[in-house]
């Protein structure tokens, strides 16, 4: 948005469709270069011999509305570092405090067992449904059902007050004799429980995305794979999966990220993940706004962690896929330095 | 007559109440290429699909160099296979598709290699030379590290070919392999196919091409509403036809 309107490309060379002269030439030819001359060929009858030259387009509602949005950021900042009643130095002060440190590795540790579990779990419970199996195909439908019906919060309850339900947990014959017990405290306590609690219900989610993962791929791929004698589970593995990845990683990207945020609800169960470790220091303390801000701040470094995870993890599996990818930024930032390291005459027009 | 490389005896198929194929009786000898012609939905594509058992039938027998090949005999009964058995059984029968079907997320190279080194079990070593000289003999040496998407259609099909050669089939079975493509695109696919006829490979080709069937058929057979209405040499089915159907359907696509 910040884009001065001189320097706006013309539709024809956006960034994307942009033919770089680093790459390998292109099986396109290249688009014109936005600022060349109209060949003579082109122009009208009576000027031959003379180059026109081309004047792009002006598009004054878009320094408008630049402008417009400029403000607006700049009041949405000011309101944010003027005000002193958001706490800024105490919220530097948290930032990196040993025991928020512990807290966002906690955090971090629930996620993954709980998105590792989950899509473990939620492949399993997808290949049962797609089985040509009735039971399995019923059972993981009605494991779907259960855990998506039932809060998140309450799931998480139930498994930390299994003791209640069970004193004991005994390993053995089914219905038969049981070979030891062990006290159902000593076995789930508050962390494996809410691992538990997460990972099931991450798994009946998982189990929806992977099979539509697997739904999304054509069937003539698995009639070639038969048609080639490749073993099943190779079948799945190395031809359907990797297909399937394209649209399940946008989906799974989803799922983490929410699973990140949505660890906070093991507070309830006074684990010291993120929110309720900035909770305790805020009651503490009573510095609450500085507190939610550094939780939220932490918040959205994850995220982004996450999310450049997940772009570059589109990437992999969008191999083959369409004909060319466009570049990573990284890529591009480094294309347009050595374009002016190169010319020495800075400026986007250096970069074409 | 040598024993048949492919040999179907009586073969029934429905789909729901319609007889998709009557009795259908086929002989297709080592090193012969039979071609299959016929309007749309008269059970071309379903008989060649059930030579590899991509569809099962419903009675009479398929058989692949005197083998079953979905099932086991036992007196009177056909006992249907374990699926990884009709999986090592198909991996000798080649089958080339309309849409290609080749594996976009792999290479060619990876294509070619991937069904001996997974269904066969052979070297990888030998896999790769093999697929080597199988790209270079459809003419795509150059191509043998790109992506599918990337290549034409009749590329993609000559990939497909490589690709089923590769097994080392006693049979390859071609549904339609020139339909999908863009008319000037047919020709180097057909080409291909016609080297590897004259190299002996025993082909059976359902196909709209009738002068591909006329150049290099050893039998030519006419199929209508699920049944062989005739079959013989080219000059016999294509020049000289007896039934009235044949002639009916000749004279709309020559």
């Amino acid at each position: 948005m910040a884009i001065p309107p001189e320097t706006v490309p013309p539709a024809a060379a956006r960034p994307e469709t942009m033919s770089p002269a680093t790459r390998p030439a292109p099986p396109a030819p290249p688009p014109e270069p936005p600022s060349a001359t109209v060949p003579t060929a082109a122009a009208p009858a009576g000027t031959d011999g003379e180059a026109l030259k081309v004047v792009t387009a002006r598009h004054p509602w878009r320094l408008v509305s630049a402008v417009a949005v400029l403000v607006l950021l700049a009041m949405a900042a000011s309101a944010l570092i003027t005000n002193p009643a958001w706490e800024w130095p105490v919220v530097g002060e948290y930032l990196f405090a040993p025991s928020i440190l512990r807290a966002v590795a906690f955090t971090l540790q629930l996620t993954a067992l709980g998105i590792v579990l989950g899509f473990v779990i939620g492949t399993v419970v997808a290949l049962m449904r797609l089985s040509r199996n009735p039971l399995l195909s019923s059972v993981a439908w009605g494991y779907t059902w259960l855990f998506r019906s039932v809060p998140l919060i309450l799931q998480l309850l139930f498994w930390y007050n299994l003791a209640l339900l069970y004193k004991q947990i005994s390993f053995g014959v089914p219905f038969g004799p049981s070979f030891f017990s062990i006290g159902t405290m000593d076995l789930i306590g508050p962390v494996t429980a809410a691992a538990i609690g997460l990972a099931l219900h991450q798994g009946a989610y998982a189990a929806e995305i992977v099979r539509a993962g697997f739904l999304s791929v054509d069937p003539g791929q698995l009639e070639a794979a038969a048609a080639l004698g490749i073993p099943r589970t190779r079948q799945t593995f190395r031809i359907v999966l990797p297909q399937a990845m394209r649209a399940i990683v946008p989906t799974a990207g989803n799922e983490i990220i929410g699973l990140v945020k949505g660890t906070s609800v093991v507070y309830i169960m006074a684990l010291p993940e993120l929110f309720y470790q900035a909770q305790v220091i805020y009651n503490r303390s009573g510095r609450v706004i500085a507190l939610l801000l550094v939780a939220a701040i932490w918040y959205l470094i994850l995220t982004t962690v996450l999310s450049i995870g997940q772009y570059y993890l589109e990437r992999h599996y969008a191999k083959g896929a369409s004909r060319r990818l466009p570049d990573t930024p990284l890529a591009r930032l480094r294309r347009i330095l050595a374009a002016r390291a190169a010319s020495g005459t800075p400026g986007i027009g250096g970069t074409r | 007559m040598t024993r048949p490389m492919v040999e179907l005896r009586g073969v029934h198929k429905r789909f729901g109440a319609l007889e998709v194929l009557n009795d259908v009786n086929l002989r297709v000898g080592p090193g012969e290429v039979t071609v299959i012609i016929g309007p749309s939905g008269s059970g071309k594509s379903t008989l060649l699909r059930s030579v590899n058992h991509l569809e099962k039938v419903d009675r009479g027998s398929v058989l692949i160099d005197g083998e079953l090949v979905g099932y086991r005999r036992a007196g009177n009964r056909l006992h249907e296979l374990p699926e990884r058995e009709i999986l090592r059984r198909r991996a000798r029968i080649g089958f080339v598709f309309q849409n290609f079907n080749l594996f976009p997320h792999l290479t060619v190279r990876q294509n070619v290699t991937e069904a001996p080194l997974s269904a066969q079990r052979r070297p990888r070593a030998d896999v790769e030379e093999l697929a080597a000289r199988l790209l270079d003999r459809v003419g795509l040496a150059d191509k043998i590290d790109e992506y599918p998407r990337r290549l034409s259609g009749g590329q993609q099909q000559r990939v497909a070919i490589a690709r089923a050669l590769a097994l080392e089939p006693k049979v390859v079975l071609f549904d339609e392999p020139t339909s999908a493509l863009d008319p000037e695109l047919v020709g180097e696919v057909l080409d291909v196919m016609k080297d590897l006829a004259r190299s002996g490979t025993t082909m059976i080709v359902v196909t709209h091409e009738v002068g591909f069937a006329r150049e290099v058929a050893d039998t030519v057979v006419f199929m209508d509403a699920g049944r062989v209405v005739e079959q013989g040499t080219p000059g016999q089915v294509l020049d000289a036809p007896r039934h009235e159907r044949t002639r009916a359907f000749l004279s709309k696509v020559l």
